[in-house]
């Protein structure tokens, strides 16, 4: 079972108490009727599916309750960081070499 | 009593006599033995039938590894198990056990027909059967498949026994007892660090318990043992867990332990688990499980009696029994000829040592000679004989790659040992990676992914001394990760035995390969050929090896068989072993019981039952239930004599004559607060809410963002600034979700509050013509009549004295009230309510009658009569889309093209030409009904019932461009071959202007 850090509770929890929600950085349009057919198509269904670093969100559901997002190698099933929603994609760069 | 016990061996207790069965017949071992121990020591050796061939098998080692000696057990009413380890089980008094694969007795069996038609079931045999001529299928493949599919038989009673579960925080968590985890545990435990070690076996020391001429520190090994278990005991921060498996291995250190409770006891204590599963979180985690020897791959080394030699050890030291008086060993390790000296000095008389290799120590060539045991070094072994336990063996020297003259030993026991393999299946768990070491001859444990140390023999070392160094050294280190400090203890070992092997293929032969049956995975019947005729036919990578040949695939997970399996087919391949790659171990590390995961969560706390205020009240009026979600709900109230047609008829037309009550708690229900809830409610719902009043509700459609219906429900405006949304009964938490998304995720700057209200408020939905007679008494605070309080208003307001909110509303089609009022007032709410409405002769009606009633008036449920594809269009309540609305969830997906194209399936009425036909819920809609078969399909019934109101059956269903069929027939084929015809109508069968709506 994962331990998952939440960012607003700030405290590292088992996976029990998390939900997944799919792909992160997935805005929805700010007016859908603009888009074309195919644009709103890849908005509905096209995801990136990496093997390796994937941004996703998770929410704290059993717990604070609210989403935030993770980058999560999906090989190793490994947490990198988590971050709140809203925020951009952290540089992984800087991550790994933190490490 | 026991030919083969030596007395004052051993660690059972041999003043304490244990009677068992096995086959119906009555044993005698001792206190402290295993079944296999036991019956080894009664010179029983045949335990079991192979799984394909059913040829005669004995036991092969003494521990979970264990592929033959699988055994049925009782251990009282109710509690048997199948395919339980002989070699794991502890004897008691009164335990029964069986022998399995069997028929009718395990010394004749006529299933053994099997090992002549050998080659019917070589390798793939089960996808090559399929392409056999179908008539060969009833009468031979499949009876022979389903015998062949399963090990022993199922129990077929309910387990009586229950299982418990517990979470574990530790520093460091020890994996095996053995020198090495005892040596990491001494050093853990002495720095203050918390401290679980665990071992599957029913007592601690590993491999001391098979070697106890070991001194350590000036003490004999049992004494150092014995002191060592006594120090960490007297520690608090030590936990020692023996009969403890490490099932899995689970990320950031997870590990699932199976603790065994109860299985060794005669006298069970009432109430007792039977097991108990445990899952830890470790700050470090040290493996130490040992090694597991490899058996030798020639022709007949399945027969009982042939085993493996540091099991042999492990009888003798641990159990006190010699397996055989005339044993003969085959090797290509040292550590087999330190078996063969115990066992002559234990006074067996040791046939041989088979070595199959030239250059052997001279110090082990020495102690042979000294014993006066014949050595053959450089032989190989090519036969055995002996029909239900090896009576002889057949060697030949091999020299220069040339098998010379065959040799007949007589022989009661051929002890073999093809090396040892490290146990690192728990670190396979993590995806740890294993590198081949070809100085070790063994994968060893690579890159790490988790905070885990391996030592002793799992990293390919071997000897006491060498794995007590390296046991301390991974304890230091482990304290070293955690940011503690310690030295690793050191220890004086005298008397070690220490030594080196190689690893195999098959052993030559000079007779025909082809006839050999040589195994690799005894309990999966896979042999050396079947793994060749698999590369032959084309397998490349292991894993299309293993399952072609099913090597490994057993319960025992190939604990035995991989590496053996793996040099074969990397000798076949042509290629050397790292290049040809390893198959990956999964957890659990062995067969684990359904009832220690299952833990707490069976029977009624299998899930939760959710039960509303009013729950009671239908329970003490003999109201039959239905589960709908987690909730249970009252599905009908029949009176004496009633059967639910029955009950739910008089139900429907009590409600449509007068009045009807209905608890409708589980309605979920979300408060929607803020000064941007009606922004928030145009965006998530299809309808518009800016121009809704205040004490006005209606009806709210929500979709996915694909335009699909995904929930419903009233929902009712309290303030400018609060909505009362109520959702299905399924429903809630997934809308509540859906709506926490979009307002956390997409409109942070929205202000507003959700919060989920199902559980505050008792809902309780009155309908009938009477219904407002009733009510109108009790109200306090709002005016009744039709022109102040009309259809679809709400108020707050006090209702039999409890301050409610009261909805008008109907999902009957009569005019219809819905009182909400705090849970805890809602059984005193429902009495006064059935109090009050007896001069109308009230009817408490339960889900059932709501259903039929609500498909009279064609109103739709959510899940039922849609699923996931059905669109507002397609579920013909277009009406409840804000067209003018710029945007709400779903929105542009009702545009895009497959939504608009034509031929979706809509939903319609049907009725039955036979008034009578009540049809089924999810049957298929054909156009044609002696159309050949497979039919095509236009749609599905979704809801059907007996309508009392109209005397007739009534019908919904989706069906493709079902509004261009208004008045056509349609069929319903039955399961018995006929069909049932149906007109196409309209989903309001009854009352289609809604005047009973507005009765005064
Ligand atoms: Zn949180």
């Amino acid at each position: 079972m994962l331990l998952i850090h939440c960012p607003y509770c700030d405290d590292t929890l088992p996976e029990l108490e998390f939900a997944y929600a799919g792909e992160a950085h997935i805005a929805r349009p700010a007016d859908p009727s603009k888009l074309s057919d195919e644009e709103w198509r890849d908005f509905l269904f096209i995801r990136s599916n990496p093997r390796g670093l994937h941004a996703e969100r998770w929410r704290h559901i059993n717990g604070c309750g609210r989403f935030f997002n993770a980058l999560r190698d999906t090989v190793s099933d490994r947490f990198l960081t988590t971050y709140p929603a809203g925020h951009p994609r952290p540089d992984v760069t800087k991550l790994e070499a933190a490490e | 009593m026991n030919p083969f016990r030596i007395k004052g061996r051993g660690r059972v207790n041999q003043d304490r006599p244990v009677r068992f069965t096995f086959d119906g017949k009555t044993f005698v071992g001792f206190e402290g033995d295993t079944v296999a121990s036991a019956l080894l020591a009664n010179g029983e050796h045949l335990m079991g039938r192979g799984f394909k061939y059913h040829r005669p098998r004995g036991v092969v080692t003494a521990g979970s590894e264990e592929p033959n000696a699988l055994i049925g057990t009782t251990r009282g009413p109710g509690r048997f198990e199948p395919n339980t380890r002989a070699t794991m089980q502890e004897i008691y008094d009164e335990l029964s056990t069986e022998s399995q694969n069997k028929w009718p007795t395990l010394k004749f069996d006529v299933g053994a027909i099997n090992d002549r038609l050998y080659m019917l079931f070589s390798a793939g045999f089960y996808y090559k059967t399929f392409m056999w001529p179908k008539s060969f299928w009833d009468k031979v493949y499949e009876p022979f498949i389903r015998r062949a599919a399963g090990l022993g038989r199922a129990p077929t009673e309910l387990d009586p026994d229950h299982y418990a579960s517990r979470y574990l925080h530790c520093d460091v968590l020890i994996v095996g007892s053995g020198p090495s985890g005892l040596a990491a545990a001494l050093t853990a435990a002495r720095s203050g660090a918390s401290v679980v070690v665990v071992d599957e076996q029913s007592e601690m020391g590993g491999a001391l318990l098979s070697e106890p001429s070991v001194d350590i520190d000036g003490d004999n090994a049992w004494g150092w043992l014995a002191t060592t278990l006594d120090e960490l005991a007297s520690l608090p921060n030590v936990r020692l867990m023996s009969r403890t498996t490490a099932i899995g291995y689970y990320h950031q250190n997870m590990v699932g332990l199976c603790q065994k409770l109860t299985d060794h006891l005669s006298d069970v204590p009432v109430d007792a688990p039977r097991e108990r599963l445990w899952r830890v979180r470790a700050g470090q985690v040290i493996l130490a499980q040992g090694a597991i020897e490899r058996p030798m791959v020639f022709d007949g080394n399945d027969r009982p009696g042939v085993m493996m030699a540091g099991a042999a050890q492990t009888f003798l030291h641990r159990f006190g029994v010699k397996v055989g008086d005339r044993p003969l060993i085959l090797t290509s390790h040292d550590s087999a000829w330190h078996t063969a000296f115990d066992l002559a000095d234990a006074g067996c008389k040791v046939a041989a040592i088979v070595d199959t290799r030239t250059d052997i120590p001279p110090a082990l060539m020495h102690a042979a000679m000294a014993r006066n045991i014949e050595t053959l070094t450089g032989h190989t072994a090519t036969a055995t004989s002996g029909r239900l336990r090896v009576k002889s063996i057949r060697v030949n020297p091999v020299r220069g790659g040339a098998v010379g003259a065959a040799r007949t030993i007589p022989c009661d026991a051929v002890l073999m040992c093809g090396g040892w393999t490290p146990s690192l299946h728990l670190f396979s768990h993590t995806k740890g990676s294993l590198d081949w070491d070809a100085k070790a001859k063994a994968y060893l444990p690579g890159h790490k992914t988790e905070a885990v140390h391996i030592a002793g023999a799992g990293r390919g070392l071997w000897g006491i001394a060498a794995v007590l160094e390296d046991g301390a050294k991974a304890g230091a280190d482990a304290l070293r990760d955690l940011g503690r400090k310690a030295g690793a203890a050191t220890y004086a070992v005298t008397g070690d035995r220490t030594g080196a092997g190689i690893t195999q293929k098959e052993l030559p032969t000079d007779r025909s390969p082809g006839s050999a049956k040589a195994f690799v995975d005894f309990q999966n019947d896979v042999t050396a050929k079947d793994i060749r005729l698999a590369v032959r036919e084309g397998m490349r990578s292991i894993e299309h090896v293993k399952r072609y040949t099913t090597n490994g695939m057993a319960t025992d997970q190939g604990k035995l068989s991989n590496m053996n399996g793996l040099t074969i087919a990397s000798d076949a391949l042509g290629k050397d072993i790292p290049q040809v790659g390893l198959t990956t171990f999964r957890p659990p590390y062995t067969p684990t019981t359904f009832g220690a995961l299952a833990g707490y969560h069976k029977g009624s706390h299998f899930e939760v039952t959710r039960k509303t205020p009013i729950d009671s009240w239908a329970t003490e009026h003999d109201a039959a239930f239905e589960p709908v979600a987690l909730w249970r709900r009252a599905w009908y109230f029949p009176k004496a004599g009633e059967d639910m047609h029955a009950a739910v008829n008089r139900e429907c037309k009590a409600t449509r004559q007068s009045l009807g009550m209905f608890d409708a708690s589980t309605l979920g229900k979300i408060e929607v607060s803020g000064p941007d809830a009606v922004e928030f409610m145009n965006r998530m719902y299809t309808n518009p809410w800016t121009k809704l009043g205040v004490g006005r509700c209606r009806y709210g459609l929500l979709l996915g963002e694909d335009g699909f219906i995904r929930d419903d429900g009233v929902i009712g405006r309290m303030r400018d600034d609060l909505f009362h949304v109520t959702t299905t009964t399924g429903g809630a938490a997934r809308v509540l979700n859906m709506m926490e998304d979009y307002l956390q995720t997409e409109w942070p700057d929205l202000q507003v509050w959700l919060t989920s209200t199902t559980e505050e408020w008792a809902t309780i939905a009155i309908n009938g013509p009477n219904a407002r007679k009733l009510l109108a008494p009790l109200v306090e605070g709002q005016d009744m009549s039709d022109e102040a309080f009309p259809h679809m208003s709400v108020a707050e307001c006090k209702v039999a004295g409890f301050s409610s909110r009261l909805f008008r509303i109907s999902f009957t089609g009569e005019l219809g009230y819905e009182v909400n009022v705090p849970a805890r007032h809602g059984r005193a709410l429902w009495e006064k309510l059935m109090e009050a409405g007896k001069p109308y002769d009230i009817c408490p009606y339960g889900t059932e009658t709501m259903h039929v009633l609500r498909a009279e008036k064609g109103y739709i449920i959510i899940g039922q009569d849609t699923d996931g594809t059905v669109t507002p269009e397609d579920a013909g309540i277009g009406w409840a889309i804000g067209k003018a609305k710029p945007d709400f969830v779903g929105k542009r997906s009702l545009s895009r093209p497959d939504i608009v194209a034509k031929g979706r399936k809509q939903l319609i009425g049907l009725l039955t030409d036979n008034p009578k036909d009540v049809l089924i819920e999810g049957a298929q809609i054909v156009l044609d009904p002696k159309q050949p078969k497979p039919m095509k399909m236009i749609g599905h019934v979704t809801s059907s019932y007996w309508s009392e109101a109209l005397g007739r059956s009534i019908a919904m269903a989706v069906v493709e461009g079902g509004f261009d069929r208004m008045g056509d027939t349609l069929h319903i084929p039955t399961a018995d071959g006929g069909s049932q015809a149906a007109k196409v109508t309209g989903c309001v069968f009854y009352d289609p202007a809604g005047d009973r709506l507005k009765v005064e």
